[in-house]
């Protein structure tokens, strides 16, 4: 890959980070609207969030410390790590390097770890419910992405993202990719707080997880978060699009690849419009199942 | 026997098994059945891989026999027998769902991994055939000993007779016969499943539940 094109995937990246991350959440809410027969807010109505929230002043209660202050900043930060780790578009991710899988999967951990933690600074009952809750379900999506991300190591007998996404293809092994696949959307729905695990516009404290652990957060470090859980449903989504997809070789990869990520912004979309949220007491099992089936495409990976 | 579209029809039945075995309605129950009766309907058209050209009439007799007397007849007449039933949900298992479901993934892991050893190793892409067998007919196993209802038990003995056929989709070149045959023991499973709903369950068991005799 010559330097040229080593700087048009950069920006290229760059640009999708800071414009089609973002864009993610607007579609999926532009789908909910247009399913449910209402017009809904514009695609671009999260990057108007975020300019005005940035403008705006930040309210702290007097009982946080820094952890509070930190978790939005640190969890953004994780994310945008990952972000340069998993490949999006074509050629290697800018810091790819042997076993980055791992990094990726605690790299989620930490920001997961910051969020949660700010949360419980606030002492609000609410939150720290909502802090619990999130980690249960956090710590069960691990196996899932874990043991998918080795099967597809073991299929392609590398442990860089970057080599094994593209490597591990449909002709060579149908049923393990098909397994993972599936077990990543389940995870994809619970890290990014998505209906069958979490309700976004659920606005009874008792029933929220995610959001109610960022109710105290406003202004500038509200847009922090907001855009935070914008670039995971980015990079998860970049992950499962790469399985899917072929190879991506050259720039014109980008143009596969955008719709492909846009696509599961619609798909997921449809899926909160069509499905209700499950029993707090089902989603274990749900995250279970998800571990499971990443759990068989190890094995028929390895055996 | 390595195409593709094969193998994800597999894994669908997999799947479809730990569908079988968490749901709790026994209608979604009766409609997971019915999508795993068509799904490996299809399976003897895709069975040489990809190769649509000679493609042998008695495996497109085979397939239409199959899709609709496990897809379509055989769930037909277990959701009439459930109109007619009180009960819409399975209650009180032996075996609880969730713990029932772990057994299921345990067999389920152990089938993946005996099924390398057990495929003949003539033909590629066998291991996972015995595999979805074996699991197929573990689960119907387990569904069929762990809960009460006849509904339910009638489902566990077509899950197990479904993996029956997987396991016969390895003998489908050697000897087409044995799926002629597989064809036929459906069909005793459809005049067997008839006898219970219309006779037995109405008349005997008025709350269509095995009763302990005790």
């Amino acid at each position: 890959m010559s330097l040229t094109d080593r700087l048009l995937q950069l920006t290229l990246l760059a640009l999708t980070l800071a414009f089609v991350a973002p864009l993610l959440p607007g579609v999926i809410a532009k789908v909910k609207a247009a399913i449910a027969g209402r017009r809904g807010p514009t695609l671009v109505q999260l990057h108007r969030d975020l300019a005005k929230l940035w403008k705006k002043d930040m309210v702290r209660s007097e009982t946080t410390s820094w952890v509070f202050s930190a978790g939005p900043a640190v969890t953004l930060v994780t994310t945008l790590f990952a972000a340069l780790i998993v490949p999006i578009g074509p050629g290697p991710a800018p810091l790819a390097f042997e076993g980055d899988l791992i990094l990726f999967v605690y790299l989620l951990a930490l920001g997961r770890f910051f969020t949660t933690s700010a949360a419980l600074d606030t002492g609000s009952a609410f939150e720290g419910m909502g802090a619990a809750r999130d980690l249960t379900f956090a710590a069960l999506a691990e196996v899932a992405l874990l043991f998918g991300l080795l099967a597809a190591s073991a299929h392609a007998g590398s442990r860089s993202l970057s080599t094994l996404l593209p490597t591990f293809d449909a002709a060579t092994s149908t049923a393990p990719l098909l397994l993972v696949s599936a077990a990543f959307a389940i995870v994809l729905l619970t890290e990014s707080a998505r209906v069958p695990v979490d309700d976004p516009n659920t606005h009874l404290e008792l029933t929220m997880v995610h959001e109610v652990m960022v109710l105290d957060h406003s202004g500038p470090a509200l847009g922090l978060v907001l855009y935070g859980a914008a670039l995971k449903l980015l990079v998860l989504a970049a992950l499962i699009a790469h399985l899917l997809l072929p190879p991506l070789t050259s720039q014109l990869g980008w143009l596969a690849l955008l719709p492909t990520l846009l696509g599961l912004a619609a798909l997921i979309g449809l899926l909160e419009s069509v499905t209700a949220r499950l029993r707090l007491s089902h989603v274990p099992a749900f995250l279970v199942a998800a571990a499971l089936l990443s759990g068989f495409g190890f094995l028929l990976e390895v055996t | 026997m390595s195409g593709s579209l094969f193998s994800s029809l597999l894994v669908v039945v997999m799947l479809l098994n730990f569908y079988c075995i968490g749901a709790s309605r026994l209608r979604a129950l009766i409609r997971a059945v019915s999508l795993q009766g068509v799904v490996l309907g299809l399976m003897p058209l895709l069975v040489h891989g990809s190769a649509t050209a000679d493609l042998p009439v008695l495996h497109v007799v085979v397939s239409l026999v199959t899709a609709l007397i496990k897809g379509v007849v055989i769930p037909q007449l277990l959701l009439r027998a459930l109109r007619a039933l009180p009960i819409k949900r399975e209650v009180e298992p032996l075996i609880g769902t969730v713990p029932s479901l772990v057994l299921a993934a345990l067999a389920t892991a152990l089938a993946i991994v005996f099924g390398q050893r057990l495929a003949p190793a003539s033909t590629p892409g066998a291991a996972l055939v015995v595999a979805t067998a074996l699991a197929t007919v573990l689960s119907g196993f387990l569904l069929l000993v762990t809960r009460l209802k006849a509904v339910t038990q009638i489902v566990g003995y077509l899950v197990l007779e479904n993996g029956v056929f997987v396991f016969g989709m390895l003998l489908v070149e050697a000897i087409p016969f044995f799926v002629e045959l597989g064809i036929l023991l459906d069909l005793v499973v459809g005049i067997f499943v008839m006898g219970i709903l219309i006779h037995h369950i109405h008349r005997d068991f008025p709350t269509g539940q095995r009763e302990d005799p005790s």
